[in-house]
């Protein structure tokens, strides 16, 4: 396979000897970033690793963002954030057909629906919500500083023109913008924000969280945005508790409190968690739109279109319980 | 003319081909795949059957509020004409954005 030998040259050069690429494998999920799992073995040692590798049509505006993503993961692991450790990176095509990030594979689950019902995580499940508000006290203390140029969130603004632009109609989501619009609270601080912290990127073993994943997303912000995203009911996967389908606001907050220092206002958490449904569900019509209009033919792409019906439903219940 | 099966009945044999036979055959990707087309059939063949009664919930809760489409009631919200009637708005809302859920995945309803 071309890819294979590639590899074996981007990660020999990145452990100073020569390696043999074994069980390559591309995962499931990721719609905008390719993933592979791979071993490479030297010197009677295999060495467990991860590419994730843009979509080489992309690589321009992709490229950029992989280098970033690179400079998070050890930007987090030195404020205490569990990372795995970032092999090599490049913003260009030249060695791998795409930009890539090349990291070690950290041995845990991923898939939500797994964590939240499996045995094995039965003893962690309760502590999970406290161990996401250490992790995010941590991580919210990133320094902007060691980071290439950040582009800004979606703001409402921004969401409200890419719907426009998007040619669907969702009188739903306008009116969960309008409320957010005149009910924004004032920013409580500045900082790194992860961007997509919740069930699916985070790695999580029968000890706990491993590892904070998927940093593609991540830009300057107001942090209680990743607390708010954590808590959108999208990513509890059916399971019941508001915090990731695992935990209660109370322990979230509690030790997102402890670690950071800075005291959690509820309804800031509640405007937050009510823009991040909005926010999924304009994802949803502009993945849906990736594959009706941009040329990425995809049903996996195509269905997720129909999930914007479920923040519109999410949405019409917060703001029922919000005014 | 025969139609027969008919639309939502052909939904449903691929659905069925899709889960019993593709997925059993596939691992990783593809696998997943298989799953997300197994349940867009599962999507149609709900949309044939209520498609037309949720259209018709819509038109009525838009009627309600004195609005003729989407397009208005979006324009309304954005200039702040319906700044007040938020209560009303969402119960005039309500019916709609149910039977869309009902049909996409009536797992989410609650």
């Amino acid at each position: 396979m071309v890819l294979a030998g590639s590899l074996a040259d981007v990660v020999g050069s990145a452990l100073g000897c020569r390696v043999e690429i074994c069980d390559l494998v591309r995962l499931s999920g990721g719609a905008s970033r390719e993933t592979w799992s791979f071993d490479a073995a030297h010197d009677g040692v295999v060495e467990e690793l991860i590419l994730r590798r843009g979509p080489d049509a992309l690589g321009d505006t992709i490229g950029p963002t992989m280098l970033l993503e690179a400079a998070c993961m050890r930007e987090a692991a030195r404020v205490g954030v569990p990372m795995p450790d970032v092999l090599a990176a490049a913003a260009d095509s030249a060695e791998l057909g795409a930009p890539y990030v090349v990291m070690r594979r950290i041995a845990g689950e991923t898939i939500a629906r797994k964590i939240l019902r499996d045995d094995a995580y039965a003893d962690v499940r309760p502590q999970l919500a406290a161990q996401c508000g250490e992790i995010l006290g941590n991580l919210h203390q990133m320094d902007p500083a060691a980071l290439p140029q950040m582009s800004d969130g979606y703001a409402l603004d921004a969401l409200r023109a890419v719907l426009t632009d998007s040619g669907v109609l969702s009188p739903m989501l306008e009116l969960a913008m309008r409320w957010l619009e005149q009910h924004r609270p004032p920013p409580t601080r500045t900082t790194v924000v992860h961007g997509d912290f919740r069930n699916g990127n985070l790695v999580v073993g029968p000890d706990g969280v491993r590892a904070v994943l998927d940093w593609e997303l991540v830009h300057l912000g107001d942090p209680m945005e990743d607390l708010g995203w954590l808590c959108t009911r999208a990513w509890r996967f059916g399971g019941a508790p508001p915090v990731g389908g695992f935990g209660e606001y109370d322990d979230l907050v509690a030790a997102y409190e402890k670690r950071s220092g800075v005291a959690v206002d509820r309804d800031v958490l509640r405007w937050w968690e009510l823009l991040g449904t909005v926010k999924w569900g304009v994802i949803c019509v502009v993945q849906a739109n990736r594959h009706l209009v941009g040329g990425q033919r995809s049903v996996e792409l195509a269905a997720i279109g129909r999930r914007v019906c479920e923040q519109e439903y999410d949405c019409l219940n917060l703001l029922e319980e919000l005014t | 003319m025969t139609s027969y099966p008919n639309a939502a009945q052909l939904a449903e044999a691929v659905e069925g081909f899709l889960r019993e036979e593709v997925m059993p055959a596939l691992e990783g990707r593809l696998h997943f795949q298989a799953l997300v087309a197994a349940n867009v059939m599962a999507i149609l063949g709900r949309e044939l059957a209520d498609g037309p009664a949720l259209q018709a919930a819509h038109t009525e809760g838009l009627a309600a509020l004195g609005i003729t489409d989407d397009a208005a009631l979006v324009d309304a919200i954005r200039t702040g004409d319906m700044d007040g009637r938020i209560g009303e708005l969402l119960a005039a809302l309500r019916p709609s954005v149910e039977a869309a859920v009902m049909i996409a995945n009536p797992k989410h309803l609650r």
